[in-house]
């Protein structure tokens, strides 16, 4: 095989190299669009102290909620943890640390740390406790602070179609912090719906240059919903 | 009469201007959708990455990978676009959409807005809150007036955690349409049947009233 077949063939290769102490960034809104095969694994692995730079932590029992049943994660940064009592309890409890990050706050770090920028300036959080202790600057006579970008030791991303390349296109909003998430990992794992052949997928409209992937898996999803609203007819 | 929710967002909903760029935020925001004005055409972003937010699915139409900030299940209306977080958050943070209506638990005088966290209770998150009010050039803070104890929500000096700073200009609550600058809320309007002692009496902070009130118009 050429050196760029980026296919592995279990989640057990998929996940490799994954240490206790590690931080693990991964993409999904909500349960929209997150890598289930590969969050599994990581709780079938074990791995522990984990810190997880995701928008949210699942819900209870599914998504990475299911890594907090184990206590596998120390420490959280995320931009809103509201669906799970698990969470809630070891956080009261002090088992879990939560680094409450603005969500463009938080997909900026993503997209700097994976672009080389290591901190930027922004507006947001000027003024509240997200900024206490951190580096403000004037720009134009407004006040910005400086946000430290973020690169995870992996990256878990969840794609509708990759190629053996790892070349990904996401779907609809389950792309959301994917894209941002698969620049931003040292190993990037990408678990698609489907793997496609090189060359199916127009080079125009590939939304992850499989340059950032490491390792692809074919996954399966459930793809729960977490608020199922519909109209009458 | 106070307003109920419906009416609080139908007064919202005529801030709307064509063509506008918006984003709604949970609660009263979220309303404000169903009042567009007749001629009128707005397309709502929603910060996990849609820019043309439509209606909700029918059943046949539920899909998992559509949703929306609020993680409910929607669909993409004509003439849509879809992208990453971070694409997102520039529209945001970049100045570019022309509106952003959000809640809050409290506003004070000099445009200080608290809404994401309350001390001794269990903290959710931010959200994309402080993105929005740091980067919206135009926000509506929509919320009752006072508490179910009849505690002012519009005070001289926030009391919580802050989500961003000297941001809101104008508020909408179920009694009444203030402007805030200068260090002080002017009132603009009052809601039909609402007299203006009343808001007074329900507003902590700095309020200026001019001789006549107007009221809504519906």
């Amino acid at each position: 095989m050429a050196g760029f077949n980026k296919v592995v063939n279990s989640y057990g290769e998929a996940m490799a190299g994954l240490e206790d102490n590690m931080t693990v960034i991964a993409g999904g809104f909500g349960l929209c669009g997150i890598p289930e095969g590969l969050i599994k694994e990581i709780k079938n692995k074990g791995t522990t102290g984990l810190t997880v730079v995701s928008n949210n932590c699942g819900v209870d029992g599914f998504g990475l909620g299911i890594l907090l049943e184990d206590k596998q994660i120390h420490k959280m940064v995320a931009s809103y943890v509201g669906e799970n009592a698990l969470f809630e309890q070891q956080l009261l409890s002090g088992e879990l640390e939560v680094e409450l990050t603005p969500q463009g706050t938080l997909a900026e770090k993503m997209r700097a740390g994976g672009a080389g920028i290591p901190a930027f300036y922004t507006a947001t959080g000027v003024g509240t406790v997200v900024a206490e202790g951190k580096d403000i600057k004037q720009f134009a006579g407004r006040d910005y602070v400086l946000e430290p970008s973020i690169v995870g030791d992996f990256a878990i991303v969840k794609a509708w179609k990759a190629d053996r390349y790892g070349n990904c296109i996401y779907r609809h909003t389950a792309m959301n912090f994917n894209p941002m998430a698969a620049t931003a990992g040292k190993i990037t794992v990408v678990e698609a719906e489907e793997i496609v052949e090189p060359g199916e997928l127009e080079p125009s409209q590939i939304h992850t240059p499989g340059i950032y992937v490491q390792r692809v898996i074919q996954g399966q999803f459930e793809k729960r919903i977490e608020k199922r609203t519909v109209r009458g007819a | 009469m106070a307003l109920t929710r419906e009416q609080t967002a139908q007064r919202v909903a005529q801030e709307l201007r064509d063509g506008y760029y918006v984003n709604l935020g949970i609660g009263i925001p979220t309303l404000v959708a169903n009042f567009v004005p007749k001629g009128i055409d707005v397309m709502l972003q929603s910060e996990n990455g849609l820019l043309g937010m439509g209606e909700y699915p029918l059943e046949a139409q539920v899909d998992a990978d559509m949703i929306n900030a609020g993680k409910e299940t929607v669909t993409a209306r004509t003439g849509a676009a879809i992208f990453n977080s971070a694409e997102s958050f520039a529209m945001i943070r970049g100045g570019h959409v022309d509106l952003t209506v959000l809640g809050a638990f409290e506003v004070d005088q000099n445009g200080n807005i608290a809404s994401w966290m309350i001390p001794g209770k269990l903290v959710k998150g931010m959200g994309g809150a402080m993105d929005l009010v740091a980067g919206a050039k135009n926000i509506i803070c929509t919320m009752t007036h006072a508490s179910k104890h009849g505690d002012s929500k519009l005070l001289t000096q926030c009391s919580l955690p802050l989500t961003g700073v000297a941001c809101i200009n104008k508020v909408i609550t179920d009694l009444a349409l203030l402007e805030i600058k200068d260090g002080a809320f002017h009132l603009l309007e009052r809601a039909p049947g609402v007299s203006v002692e009343e808001i007074k009496a329900k507003t902590q902070g700095k309020l200026i009233c001019p001789e006549q009130v107007p009221e809504m118009q519906f």
